[in-house]
This record gives C-alpha cells, structure tokens and sequence, in this order.
C-alpha cells in the first residue's frame, strides 16, 4: 500500500515552513524598529500558503523541470517574494520608518503560538503512523 | 524551522542597539565637559541606523524576507554649544565665558529609554526563535 507522506501531513507541513519564514520577516521588524526609512513587510498567510499548496500557479514555490518521465519531480521550498507585502502605516513617523512595534511583538506572540500549534498537529500525525505501523 | 538567519538579524539589532546606548553614555558623561573655545567643546554624538539588504542575499530566496541593521555612522549634532559667563572657571576664554556642549539630557534619556526597549524586542525575538527550534527538532519524538 503506497503511502504518499506529503498528503498524509496535508497542509501542515507548508504552513510549518510559511510560518518559519513568516517569523523571520517579523524578526527583521523588530530589527529594524529605529531605522529611517525602513518599511514594515508581512507576509500574505493566505496568498502564501495557497500557493505553495496548489503548485504550479504564479508564485509558487520553483519547481524542477522535467524532460523524461524517468526524472523526479522537485520543489524549492518556502516561498518567492510574491506574498512579501508592505505594511500599511497606522501612525507613519517623521523618519519614514513604518514599525509598529507593539503591532510587530503581537504578531510574533501571535506566529510562535500557530507555530507550535502546527508542530503539535505534525507530531500528532506522525504518532499516529507509529500505531498503524506497530500496530499496538 | 525558522531560519538562523533570524539571530543573525536580532544579533545585528542588538549590536545597533548597544552602540546607540553607547552614545548616549558618552553624551551624559560630558553634557557637563564646558571648553574655553566654541570650536573644541564636546558635540552629542548619535547614530545612524540603515537595513541591509544586500549582505543577506547571498541565496536568491533571502533578498526578499531578512534585513539585517547596521549603524551606518556616528554623527555629531552641529547645534550651536551653549555659552555660559563663568568669569571664575579656569577655562574660560577672554570675555569670561565657558562653552558647554550642546547634549540635550532629556533627549538622551528618552533615547536610552528606546534603545534599552528596542534592545530586549531583539532579545525576546532570540529567545522564541529559540524554542520554536528547539521544538522542532524534538518532532516525532
């Protein structure tokens, strides 16, 4: 019985992947509170994760070319700037710098919480196929 | 997992941070320094922060997401030193007066306010990043 692992961990693996990109744009926020001229970027969690799961489509993530059926398919992982969005300012400052940081720190309280919750999703499918294969 | 490069990019916030409070250590030290010539007097030193974009995208998915901050240059501010008439101090020039530089407290104590926030925003984002990895290289176990 073949098992595709890709479909059995669904979404969860693409979103696990946004997220730690999503974590790194966030990061760079933060980095950058105090820069002139600095725009805020987000990612588009919706835009990004239908993406990478309907490959293919513009903005996907690259996939490997294949010029005889006995090639294997690959994809790049974690997404293309496509999704990358700027962050509309709520109070612009003088310096041109567009960081909210109270609005970057829950973001990032916010990404670390559905990370986890992603991690915890994973873990319990990969649970699940260690019963089904020791069959206890 | 999130990538290392987000400690390098918190590391680089940090850096940035330290040495803004670095200046402002060195401005509340000598806001008091008073010189006998405009020209010599202590002048408040700030720094000038700038992303980097460049630096991370080496690999052609980086140039998108990471900038890392980097202190571009320490300027010095070019307002006028205050002048103060102190005919007694041993500095002072032929018409009595002292220089003092041109440090602004207030201001420097509500940067140093900044940068020590700014400071721990960067050392939470580690922390976190942190545990999210650590968490994922426990999957499966």
């Amino acid at each position: 019985m073949p098992i595709s692992l890709d479909a059995y961990l669904g979404v969860h693996a693409q979103a696990l992947a946004l997220q730690g990109k999503r974590t790194e744009v966030l990061a760079t926020n933060l980095a950058n509170a105090d820069t002139p001229n600095y725009k805020a970027r987000d990612v588009d969690f919706r835009a990004a994760l239908a993406a990478a799961a309907a490959p293919g489509t513009a903005g996907a993530p690259l996939a490997l070319s294949t010029t005889d059926a006995k090639h294997l398919g690959a994809e790049a992982s974690g997404t293309g700037a496509a999704q990358l969005k700027y962050r509309v300012p709520l109070a612009p400052s003088l310096d041109g710098n567009t960081v909210d940081v109270q609005l970057e720190q829950a973001a990032f309280a916010e990404n670390s919480v559905r990370y986890q919750a992603t991690l915890t999703f994973l873990s319990q499918r990969f649970k699940g196929l260690l019963t089904a294969i020791t069959g206890q | 997992m999130p990538s290392f490069k987000i400690f390098d990019i918190a590391g680089s916030g940090l850096s940035a941070q330290s040495v803004r409070l670095n200046t402002v250590a060195s401005n509340l030290a000598n806001a008091d320094s008073v010189s006998g010539d405009p020209a010599s007097v202590y002048k408040a030193r700030h720094p000038v922060f700038q992303a980097v974009h460049a630096a991370l995208a080496a690999s052609a998915a980086a140039q998108s997401s990471g900038a890392a901050v980097r202190v571009a240059g320490i300027v010095e501010s070019q307002a006028a030193p205050t002048v103060r008439h102190d005919p007694s101090n041993p500095l002072a020039d032929a018409q009595g007066n002292v220089y003092a530089p041109n440090v602004n407290v207030i201001e420097e104590m509500t940067d140093m306010i900044s940068a020590s926030r700014s400071y721990q925003n960067n050392v939470e984002v580690m922390n976190t990043t942190k545990d999210l990895m650590l968490a994922t290289l426990k999957l499966g176990q």
